[in-house]
């Protein structure tokens, strides 16, 4: 019995919503939502808006079930989660960028994705002029001694743009404050009345390093919404792809990171066998981040003889020479000297943020959604899911690495069980609406997706949120009581997307 | 083990021969980039990165080229952190509205002789974010744009072409 239940119970359910309920609540259903989100019994998974409705995803971990509420017919706003429950704070503040609809009774009225900078305003809701006012009010830090730093858009790398508001005392940094949504592309509003075909290709594109997980969370909940029936080996090469992009990332992840500690040695070695993994998924599916090759209905790639002895030779050759790299971090004192202890994750921040991937493991936050909420082939795969509580640079570190080493069993798995067959089925006209809903571990987190198709099978709204969401404020948490210097090393151990944030 | 990976360090190179160099096309390519940035730019070509936007594919690949088997800085080619030091602003993404006027400070920033480069198919024309309220579609609609790279994203060795042709565009005299 979960909690949902009284939740979806006391509410209208949606009709032709999958594979989850969908429900229309009051108001005091809604309040009660957040209490027990406040109450840490449910998690968020996430809060998007429409024209007149807004609809919060709710995860009940303990159950292993998920759901959406929504509130609809609404008019200018309505009843603010974020007062109860601070997670929901920016994907309440960048709902009423674009839509308008105001959170009722939360304080902090300051525009999130909106930099005064469009054409209009409220671009999913009713359009209205620009805001003129360009002006934005960081949160004050008072005291003796202070100083702030100003930090980007433009940062120094080879990396994304965002803002960070330092105030330090010295080299210790008293608070952070990021701003963010310089990148973002106007991608919802895009997918409205684009066809499947177009969407998929937006949300690959709404955060590159994971175009593997946003094309296997949209084609799945494309699915979920038309009844569509995958075929077996395209399940399970959907799990491959996502393995290589889970490997890829988290390889170049342990590099960078250890390169931001003055590591240099491992950045090499890291890259070395990050490319290798990009060639074979090349050599495979016929692109090095396999963008597009995950499609509603399917795969739009097989994987053919040569690919699959690439990709054997490849998880021979990663097998190999991982260990060694595992080894040099384990025995390195002089890096953990910089890594342990640096850029705390409380783990009662990381559960009420429901942080995914490998900043929530790392902080005691159990949570995989191929296990938790396991999709096929995962359902079938055996892997484990590494868990620390340390919440430090180290241990984001170490779950990586034992990612890795899981991943790299799966790819085996896989590569071993894969069934023969067709690898695409046509998705069935339905001519009438339907919604669904997805959930797919990326390599940072859980990415969901939501969208509803009108009835000749376009999309009426889509909402695609990243795991970033959860995991930029608690950085600013980590870092606080940390020096400066070390924010770098903080930061690239978290690797949160921008694009996928600022969509 | 760590003694493993020192030995490695002294030894031939272990990572197998640039792959860029493997084909005899490519092989072309690294010739001619040495030969062409050593005339030019005094073997000497710094770059500056701007994401205007982009879904952070091409900020992989750019990543990528300073991998043991791209190698970029064995051409004189290198990332720098500030605008100040650059000869070349390399811009990915369709330009958000947000980030246009960073990279009109970006670009105002560096001094002259200056190149733009404009990475990945949304930095020509804003790709599949084209017409979104968001954007400006296209790197050349802010600062003026000298090359673009197209690819979605570019492989590494594609950027690696890219540049080449701007190091002709150079040499054919707007340098």
């Amino acid at each position: 019995m979960s909690l949902l239940d009284d939740l979806i119970g006391n509410s209208r359910p949606v009709s032709h919503h999958g594979p989850s309920p969908r429900a229309v609540a009051d108001t005091s259903t809604w309040i009660s939502a957040a209490s027990r989100l406040s109450e840490g019994h449910l998690t968020m998974l996430g809060l998007w808006g429409e024209r007149n409705a807004v609809h919060l995803a709710l995860l009940d971990e303990r159950a292993g079930a998920t759901a959406i509420l929504s509130l609809e017919e609404l008019q200018n706003g309505y009843p603010s989660i974020a007062q109860y429950h601070p997670p929901a704070l920016r994907l309440e503040r960048a709902l009423r960028d674009l839509t308008g609809l105001a959170p009722e009774g939360l304080a902090d009225s300051r525009p999130w994705l909106d930099h005064g900078r469009w054409d209009l305003r409220f671009p999913l809701g009713k359009h209205s002029a620009p805001a003129s006012a360009l002006s934005y009010a960081f949160l004050p830090a008072d005291g003796k001694n202070l100083h702030q730093i100003p930090v980007g858009p433009v940062h120094a790398g080879i990396i994304e743009p965002g803002h960070f508001r330092f105030t330090a005392n010295g080299e210790t940094v008293v608070r952070l404050e990021e701003r963010l949504g310089y990148v973002h592309k106007g991608i919802e509003a895009l997918m409205t009345g684009a066809d499947p075909t177009q969407g998929l290709r937006l949300a690959g594109r709404t955060s590159g390093d994971s175009c593997v997980a946003y094309a296997y969370a949209f084609s799945r909940a494309v699915e979920a919404a038309l009844g569509v029936k995958v075929p077996p080996r395209a399940v399970w090469l959907r799990a491959l792809m996502a393995e290589l992009e889970r490997l890829a990332n988290h390889l170049g992840d342990i590099g960078a990171i250890c390169n931001d500690a003055a590591f240099a040695l491992m950045l090499a070695h890291c890259a070395v066998l990050r490319e290798l993994v990009l060639r074979s998924a090349d050599a495979a599916f016929g692109h090095r981040l396999m963008r597009d090759r995950i499609v509603p209905g399917g795969v739009s790639a097989d994987l053919d003889n040569n690919g699959k002895a690439g990709l054997r030779a490849l998880h021979a050759e990663l097998c190999r020479k991982f260990p060694a790299l595992v080894d040099l971090y384990d025995n390195t004192a002089s890096l953990q000297d910089r890594t342990v202890g640096a850029g705390v994750v409380e783990s009662g921040l990381a559960g009420q943020y429901g942080a995914g991937g490998y900043i929530g493991r790392a902080a005691g936050r159990d949570f995989d959604t191929r296990r938790n909420l396991a999709y096929a082939p995962y359902d079938q795969l055996s892997f484990e899911v590494p868990l620390l509580r340390d919440g430090d640079v180290n241990a984001r570190i170490w779950i990586r690495i034992r990612e890795v080493e899981q991943s790299l069993s799966l790819m085996e798995q896989i590569l071993d069980r894969l069934p023969d067959g067709p690898f695409l089925a046509e998705a069935p006209a339905v001519n009438e609406v339907r919604e669904g809903m997805a959930l797919v571990e990326g390599f940072r987190g859980d990415v969901l997706a939501w969208l509803r198709l009108s009835p000749a099978g376009k999309i009426e709204r889509c909402h695609l949120r990243d795991p970033s969401w959860f995991q930029w404020p608690l950085l600013e948490a980590a870092i606080k009581d940390n020096i400066v210097a070390d924010f770098p090393l903080c930061n690239k151990s978290f690797n949160c997307s921008y694009s996928g944030h600022d969509l | 083990m760590r003694k493993l990976l020192f030995e490695s360090l002294i030894r031939p190179p272990l990572t197998e021969p640039a792959p860029v160099s493997a084909d005899v096309a490519a092989q072309e390519l690294v010739t001619a980039i040495n030969g062409k940035a050593y005339r030019r730019l005094g073997r000497s070509l710094a770059i500056r990165f701007v994401d205007a936007g982009s879904c952070n594919g091409c900020e992989l690949e750019a990543q990528a080229l300073g991998n043991a088997f791209y190698d970029i800085e064995r051409f004189g080619m290198r990332f720098v952190a500030s605008p100040r030091h650059a000869d070349v602003l390399m811009v990915t993404g369709p330009v958000t509205k947000n980030m246009a006027e960073a990279l009109e400070r970006t670009y105002n920033a560096m001094p002259d002789p200056k190149w733009v480069v404009a990475l990945g198919d949304c930095a020509r024309d804003g790709g599949c974010f084209a017409g979104s309220y968001a954007v400006v579609s296209g790197v050349s609609k802010i600062v003026p744009v000298d090359l673009h790279i197209s690819g979605c994203p570019p492989s590494p060795t594609d950027i690696l072409k890219g540049l080449l042709a701007l190091l002709d565009h150079v040499s054919e005299g707007t340098g």
